[in-house]
């Protein structure tokens, strides 16, 4: 049995599962019962634990531009954070009925799995062994990142596959270090990385001349570049060359919660494609269009089928925004980071961000 | 005797006259100006011998070359006012420092944390009242300091808690601890962990001296056990392990639990630097002690412990300047203290520049200095008021 199933196993007993309950068991008892926990699901849903205690526990990056931090007031800002405020909005009708626990990337799996949290948005990305070892389940990309590269634009460099024979500055030990080497040899270019111990440090070098090029994620990169002394003087590449797709998660086991937080996302998506925002969604009501009708509520009630009410999608449009009203606020042209959607377009705009049809 | 006009003999053949006798007081000479003076200062401290030459020199070189450049960055080439970035990014080639504009901005969330704009003068009261009674226990002529103790250990935390948590019943809306940040959470751990430290450390060194095995045993298991873990796997454990054996409805909230991680960490150091008390009072007191017909915990409060703590409060104002700087590893664990608020502003795109995370670090390095200095001071201070007894 892995750790994970031992943990789970644990959050299932005190969840009122069946192994806890007896006072006195014989040990093939006890493993029977572990197993039957193993295999049932949790016990109360969490839409309905979220329902009781009146707000959605998100868990969040604390410090992270664009996804997650706070401003100076202390309120939560970011892309990732807009998604909790989200989820808050379809279930109560209210944005602000979400508590945000800031996570490390160490404890932040641990935090979900124990039921810290309800649903883990911390720009976390989508692998394999997450859902195969974790026992979590991610709800879907809301945000397609991927390692990049910024250069001087004095250099005159259009494309990262002209950067042979460059120096790079990168972060040490970091999975962005491999992907560089990989990227690197795989198109056959002579790769001079110089390593760095901290990002800071990388980025200070890179601002001081000593490497050509600088690489991280493209979520980052927009944010470390206006720490660099002349960010306009600095270009971000088109070339993406490792996949990160940052999706929100959940425990499995609980499908009713998975749909919600997914089709929060779809519904965000779909809105944007429909052209609904938060300032002529309530004109939308009255359109004419089956789709929109079917998305906002006003024809069938979809939003029941999830556990939540007719006007799931409408109250995240009228009190969140849509995809790209939360994407600009954040992390586009209506944020200092400036990001560019790429990848994160619609796929009707030369993006890969597809909401599946609401019906 | 010479008056009676008798010649005195002084040795073998050595008669009066052949000695000379100064007869008048001379007049002071002022002391050679080697030695006296600003000279004679610098030879006696700086340059008494030519390794200590040497080394005067060499560290007078680093002054020269780091003093400057501090003081141009920290001062002169600060910008103490703009509303965002652009203010600190100075001109087209010109050097710029310190972003003290960014810092005055950040101000209030560097204090307060999250916590709610209407209610932060719960906070500011909580700071009043932990000053006032800090203020009256460690000015040691205050009148009835007994009284003082028993504000600070019992009537304080109580009201504190009430104040900074919420209790809607009297109309104080609560206010959730992931919300609360920056100093406040700095002054709380430290608080906590000192005001907790002390009883149950003093209980733990009495128990490690107990000569029931069992509380001995279980004292010294304890002890060794939480100074043998860095206080950074403590804090790992309470938050990241704690939640997965413990049912949801009882899960503390993750500033309790690392709360209960630092006193409990804090707890162990203590009992030892008081034992170190215990150890150097001498065995006589506690025959007296008995011999008086004390028992125990008579003895240990009205005999033993007196002497024990007093000998041991500078040792404890060291413990506890470690454990105002080991509060920023509750930062690991994802809580909101003075040092992880101002990382999390450092990053604010808003004031994103080559100079911001310098000038957040430069911040809370004064803010720490300032208050490890002052507690420096303070036991320096107790030290040598308590060893007039021993010079007299």
């Amino acid at each position: 049995m892995s750790f994970s199933e031992i943990r789970s196993t644990f959050r299932d007993m005190r969840r009122g599962g069946s192994a806890g309950k007896g006072s006195v068991m014989k040990p093939s008892i006890i493993v029977a019962a572990v197993l039957a926990a193993l295999t049932l699901p949790a016990g109360a849903g969490t839409l309905d634990d979220v329902r009781a205690r009146g707000m959605v526990i998100c868990g969040a990056n604390g410090q992270l531009p664009g996804f997650g931090l706070p401003d100076a007031q202390g309120n939560w800002t970011g892309f990732d954070v807009d998604y909790c405020r989200a989820y808050a909005a379809t279930i109560f009708n209210d944005p602000t009925k979400v508590k945000f626990v800031a996570l490390t990337a160490k404890d932040r799996f641990t935090a979900l799995q124990s039921g810290d949290v309800d649903v883990l948005a911390r720009n976390t990305t989508w692998t394999s062994s997450r859902e195969t070892q974790l026992g979590l389940h991610a709800t879907g990309p809301n945000y397609y990142d991927g390692q990049g590269f910024i250069v001087r634009k004095a250099l005159k460099v259009n494309s990262a596959l002209e950067l042979s024979d460059a120096s790079v500055c990168v972060q040490q030990g970091t999975t962005t270090e491999l992907n560089l080497a990989d990227y690197f040899r795989a198109n056959r270019m002579k790769l001079k990385s110089v390593t760095f111990a901290q990002l800071d440090e990388a980025l200070k070098a890179y601002d001081t001349g000593r490497c050509d090029a600088f690489t991280t994620d493209v979520s980052q990169l927009y944010s470390v570049r206006l720490k660099l002394a002349k960010p306009d003087d600095h270009v971000v590449l088109p070339e993406i060359i490792s996949k990160e797709p940052l999706s929100p998660f959940v425990r499995q086991g609980d499908d009713q919660w998975f749909n919600i937080v997914r089709w929060v996302h779809f519904a965000m998506l779909n809105a944007e494609e429909l052209n609904i925002n938060k300032s002529n969604v309530d004109e939308q009501l009255k359109s004419e269009n089956p789709e929109i009708k079917r998305l906002l509520g006003s024809e069938q009630n979809f939003g029941e089928q999830f556990g939540l009410t007719k006007d799931w999608a409408y109250r995240i449009v009228k009190l969140v925004g849509n995809y790209a009203e939360v994407f600009d606020r954040n992390l586009g042209v209506g944020s200092q980071l400036k990001i560019t959607r790429g990848l994160n377009a619609l796929w009707t705009k030369g993006g890969i961000q597809y909401g599946p049809p609401v019906r | 005797m010479s008056s009676t006009g008798e010649t005195r003999t002084f040795g073998i053949g050595i008669t009066e006259d052949d000695i000379f006798v100064q007869s008048q007081r001379l007049p002071v000479l002022p002391a050679p100006v080697a030695t006296t003076g600003p000279i004679g200062w610098l030879r006696a401290n700086l340059f008494s011998s030519p390794l200590n030459s040497v080394l005067t020199l060499v560290i007078l070189g680093l002054l020269i070359l780091v003093i400057p450049s501090v003081i141009r960055f920290l001062f002169i080439d600060a910008v103490w006012s703009g509303t965002d970035r652009d203010a600190c990014l100075g001109g087209p080639n010109g050097e710029v420092g310190a972003c003290w504009a960014f810092v005055r901005e950040r101000l209030p969330y560097f204090i307060y944390g999250s916590y709610p704009i209407p209610q932060r003068w719960r906070v500011d009261l909580f700071f009043v009242m932990l000053a006032f009674g800090a203020g009256w226990l460690l000015w040691l002529d205050a009148p009835r300091r007994g009284l003082g103790a028993i504000y600070f250990f019992i009537i304080m935390p109580i009201c504190a808690y009430v104040l900074l948590n919420g209790w809607p019943l009297i109309g104080l809306p609560s206010v959730d601890t992931s919300l609360w940040g920056g100093v406040l959470v700095t002054v709380v751990v430290t608080t906590v962990g000192m005001v907790a430290s002390l009883p149950f450390g003093i209980l733990l060194a009495l128990g490690r001296r107990s000569s029931m095995p069992a509380v001995r045993i279980l004292s010294i298991m304890f002890i060794e056990f939480v100074r043998g873990v860095p206080l950074i796997t403590v804090l790992f454990m309470a938050s990241v392990m704690l939640p997965l054996f413990v049912p949801p409805a009882w899960s503390p909230d993750k500033l309790l639990r690392a709360l209960v991680g630092i006193a409990l960490f804090s707890s162990a150091y203590m009992a030892e630097v008081v034992r170190a008390g215990l150890l150097a009072v001498p065995r006589g007191q506690y025959e007296a002690a008995r011999a008086l017909g004390l028992r125990f915990w008579r003895m240990q409060g009205l005999i033993v412990l007196p002497q024990a703590l007093r000998i041991t409060i500078p040792n404890i104002v060291n413990s506890f300047i470690a454990l105002f700087k080991d509060t920023t590893l509750v930062f690991f664990v994802g809580i909101f203290d003075l040092l992880k608020t101002i990382e999390v502003a450092r990053v604010d795109p808003k004031w994103a520049t080559p100079v911001t995370s310098a000038t957040g670090y430069a911040f809370a390095a004064v803010f720490y200095f300032v208050f490890c200095f002052l507690m420096t001071r303070y036991a320096d201070r107790i030290e040598y008021r308590l060893a007039r007894a021993e010079r007299r």
